[in-house]
């Protein structure tokens, strides 16, 4: 288990500092200044001269490289260009709902999707299975952003049971803020739930066909205990591996669903720096998304060698 | 007696439901589409600082009216000297910053240094460039000296790039911006909203409202469900003209349309040939349908204008006559330029809807008379470089939104580069010129110039649509300037 994790390990930091060479060259190639977006249509060239000057634009590339990320090794993410603030800071003000908001929507994802799509696999062929099949198709199907205006629509709008959107912010209450993501939330799952029951369903009836499930039947348990003891943990690697993106997506892509319910989240902090061109913050925050994705990778691989002991040995 | 008594507890219960009412009803949260960057109006161009903080955070020496009348600010009156150099300004007494110190005429002397430095962020230096030197006679009395006697400087003194900051502190405007207003900066939540709360020590009226909190929603679906699920009381330029219909028909709502600044034009590349011919530029200008375009991309708001000028101004000139919508005389123009088929260019759209929604409808409108436009959508940084700084286009669609901007075709590297030495002239002569009379003629001649030249393509006048809650009052429908004034706002009982 140890050689596996350092070699994990080892190919994680590879993919840190590849992922950071690529981040800065897209940045630099990117057209357009921060400091004439700033100031506009009518400002004085010695203006922008200036404000150029105080971010440090006018230094050479590889100057700014390097200063990037010794700055992000020793966790200084830099100033943004626009705020004018600690890019951590920023950073870790968008987290706050990010990171609450993918864990509540993939925590809905799995509490939906598990039960679904066990009950799918061991009913195969009935009428549960089949609406099963039907329903998830129609969840894959339909773009979240509008079963989000949809919801908005019945619960804000003419139920009033909830807020059209905004975030309250974790110092009005715990419950608060989570009635705030709770539409969010369900918007988001909806299709990751739909995906994840459909890969639970296949996965597990490819594992129910196995010979050891046979020979575990033939053995005397029956097919509930079969299910438990054998088929399930061997079914789970294909959905470790999905669960493992879709938090990955859930962190990082939730922008569309973050703009339906003006969410202060992550995704919408990146397009506006984009827009914006506040580079150090886009840099810094696809950084922090990579290292995020890197992260969960890790702990997914961890998790298969978890429930896969052959996994272990063979590295 | 008793009954005099009796009158009396009856009338302390009403003021007692009255103030109960007005302490329920003495916040109001206002929607606006983007979020301040920072909260220095006096270093960057975003509109939106201003939207949030002028005259409500920070004032100047003077201040836009709603109307866009410049009237006293932080200066309750002031001497002009006979030659037009030298404004000295009395400031008013007692009036203290929100961190409690004193606000005196060292702090004016340190604002507009600042402002006029040569290391200096702000967006609109040009507005001090005239400044010779800036002096405290003594605590409420400013003299400003001038180089050459300047028309409009109490007009730009109003402007929030020239509001007057508290020198203790700069360091930390971006983020706790201290000025003098009737409400003082609470909470930035950022990404979220932006609140300020009612400052008790204000020099003037103290204002209905106890507090205000701005939200920040850009997308126009999500402005509709929040206006529509009442968790915003008003949206300052509601993003989604298309929606305003319906929120005319509720009783529950107001649609307020006013003016704005924002002279719409089709910006023509005039060192970009064919388009150093006047001919072709008129053929451009008359084959646009100015009517066609409000209606199809704004929805039926906004004004034609004929030059660069505001239609509200008193010295405005309606223009629209020299260039009717007549693509057969236009053809007829592009032939005699020597382009019987027509040619092609290029029309680069930056993001708002004005210009992606009005460009198609101009490209039609184009091919009418031969002439063929590639459409590229730009983002703003990208027009920057290419259009703006890069010269790099055929035609483009702006709102130029600064107030009496007329000047900017008095500079030839301006992005549509339009160079006319009598132009120049005229609007060097009307910097220095003091009369009224004299002024608005001059400024009247300055419009029919750059009509007759057909430098651009004169559209219309942005018009500014906001949805407010019906028992809220004292919104500025028109926009003199980018501010949603909130010292006037009140709920009706």
């Amino acid at each position: 288990m140890l050689r596996y994790t350092v070699k994990r390990l080892g190919s994680l930091l590879a993919s840190l500092v590849v992922a950071s060479l690529v981040i800065f060259a897209c940045i630099e190639v990117v057209p357009g200044d921060p400091a004439s977006f700033m100031l506009g249509i009518n400002a004085q060239p010695d203006t922008v001269a200036a404000l150029r000057d105080e971010l440090g634009l006018n230094r050479p590339p590889h100057e700014r490289y390097v200063a990037w990320v010794s700055g992000l090794v020793t966790g200084d993410f830099g100033t943004s260009y626009t705020y004018r603030s600690p890019v951590s800071e920023i950073v870790v003000e968008r987290l706050a709902i990010s990171l609450p908001l993918a864990i509540y929507a993939l925590s809905l994802t799995i509490l939906v999707a598990f039960p679904v799509g066990i009950l799918a696999a061991t009913r195969r062929g009935s009428l549960t299975d089949i609406s099963v099949m039907a329903t998830t198709q129609l969840g894959v199907a339909i773009p979240n952003f509008w079963f989000a205006l949809l919801m908005v629509l019945v619960f804000a709008v003419n139920l009033r049971w909830f807020s059209a959107g905004g975030f309250p912010g974790w110092d009005a209450g715990f419950l608060a803020a989570v009635k705030a993501l709770t539409l969010p939330a369900i918007a988001l799952a909806l299709p990751q739930a739909s995906i994840l029951a459909r890969v639970m369903r296949s996965s597990l009836l490819d594992t129910l066909s196995e010979d050891y499930i046979r020979t575990a039947r033939a053995k005397g348990l029956t097919g509930r205990q079969a299910l438990r003891r054998h088929a399930l943990r061997n079914a789970l690697i294909p959905v470790l591996t999905i669960i493992g993106l879709q938090f990955s997506f859930l962190l990082a892509g939730a922008i569309i669903i973050e703009n339906v319910f003006f969410l202060p989240g992550l995704g919408r902090l990146v397009f506006q720096a984009i827009s914006q061109r506040d580079l150090i913050v886009v840099e810094s925050v696809v950084m922090i998304l990579v290292f995020a994705v890197i992260i969960v990778n890790f702990l997914v691989d961890l998790a298969y060698a978890w429930v896969d002991p052959r996994l272990r040995s063979r590295a | 007696m008793k009954r005099i008594q009796q009158s009396a507890a009856a009338f302390a219960l009403l003021t007692l439901a009255a103030g109960g009412a007005w302490a329920a009803k003495a916040d109001v949260t206002i929607g606006i589409q983007l979020e301040p960057p920072h909260l220095d109006p006096t270093s960057a161009a975003a509109g939106a600082i201003d939207q949030v903080l002028y005259s409500n955070v920070f004032e100047g020496l003077t201040r836009f009216g709603p109307d866009g009348s410049v009237g006293p600010g932080l200066a309750e009156s002031w001497e002009i000297s006979g030659d037009g150099t030298t404004y000295t300004f009395n400031l008013r007494p007692d009036v203290k910053f929100h961190d409690g110190t004193d606000f005196e005429a060292t702090d004016v002397v340190f604002s507009l240094d600042r402002a006029r430095a040569e290391d200096s962020q702000n967006a609109q230096k040009a507005l001090f460039s005239g400044i010779k030197s800036v002096e405290a006679a003594d605590p409420t009395t400013v003299v400003v000296t001038l180089n050459s006697p300047q028309g409009n400087f109490l007009f730009n003194m109003a402007w929030g790039d020239a509001v007057i900051v508290a020198p203790e502190s700069i360091d930390d405007i971006k983020g706790n911006p201290v000025g003098t207003g009737a409400f003082r900066f609470s909470e930035w939540k950022r990404g979220d909203s932006i609140t300020v709360v009612r400052n008790a020590d204000y020099w003037g009226a103290a204002p209905a409202l106890e507090q205000a909190t701005f939200k920040f929603i850009s997308e126009p679906t999500a402005a509709f469900s929040a206006m529509m699920a009442g968790d915003i009381d008003a949206f300052y330029s509601y993003p989604a003209p298309e929606n305003l219909v319906q929120f005319e028909a509720d009783p529950r709502f107001t649609v307020l349309a006013g003016n704005t600044e924002g002279e719409t034009i089709l910006a023509i590349n005039n060192k970009m040939e064919p388009f150093g011919d006047v001919r072709v530029r008129k053929a451009v200008s008359m084959a646009i349908d100015r009517q066609a375009i409000i209606d199809g991309a704004m929805f039926g708001y906004g004004t034609p204008i004929g030059t660069h000028f505001a239609p509200h101004h008193p010295d405005y000139v309606d223009l629209t006559g020299n260039a009717p919508h007549d693509p057969e005389a236009a053809r007829a123009l592009l032939a005699e330029a020597g382009y019987p088929d027509g040619f092609e260019t290029t029309l680069k759209l930056p993001p708002p809807s004005y210009a992606r929604r009005g460009g198609e409808i101009i490209a039609a409108q184009l091919r009418e008379i031969g002439i063929e436009t590639e459409i590229s959508n730009l983002e703003w940084a990208q027009w920057l470089e290419q259009v703006f700084r890069g010269y790099d286009y055929g035609l483009t669609i702006v709102s130029h939104t600064e107030p009496m901007d007329i000047g900017i075709y008095a500079r030839p590297t301006y992005y549509f580069q339009y160079d006319n030495p009598e132009f120049q002239q005229l609007i060097s002569d009307l910097s220095v010129e003091n009369d009224p009379a004299r002024r608005s003629a001059m400024l009247k001649e300055a419009q029919r110039t750059i009509s007759e030249d057909y430098v651009n393509g004169f559209l219309f006048q942005l018009a500014l649509t906001s949805v407010v809650d019906a028992r809220l009052n004292g919104i500025w429908p028109d926009a003199p300037t980018q501010a949603v004034d909130l010292t006037g706002v009140s709920w009706t009982e």
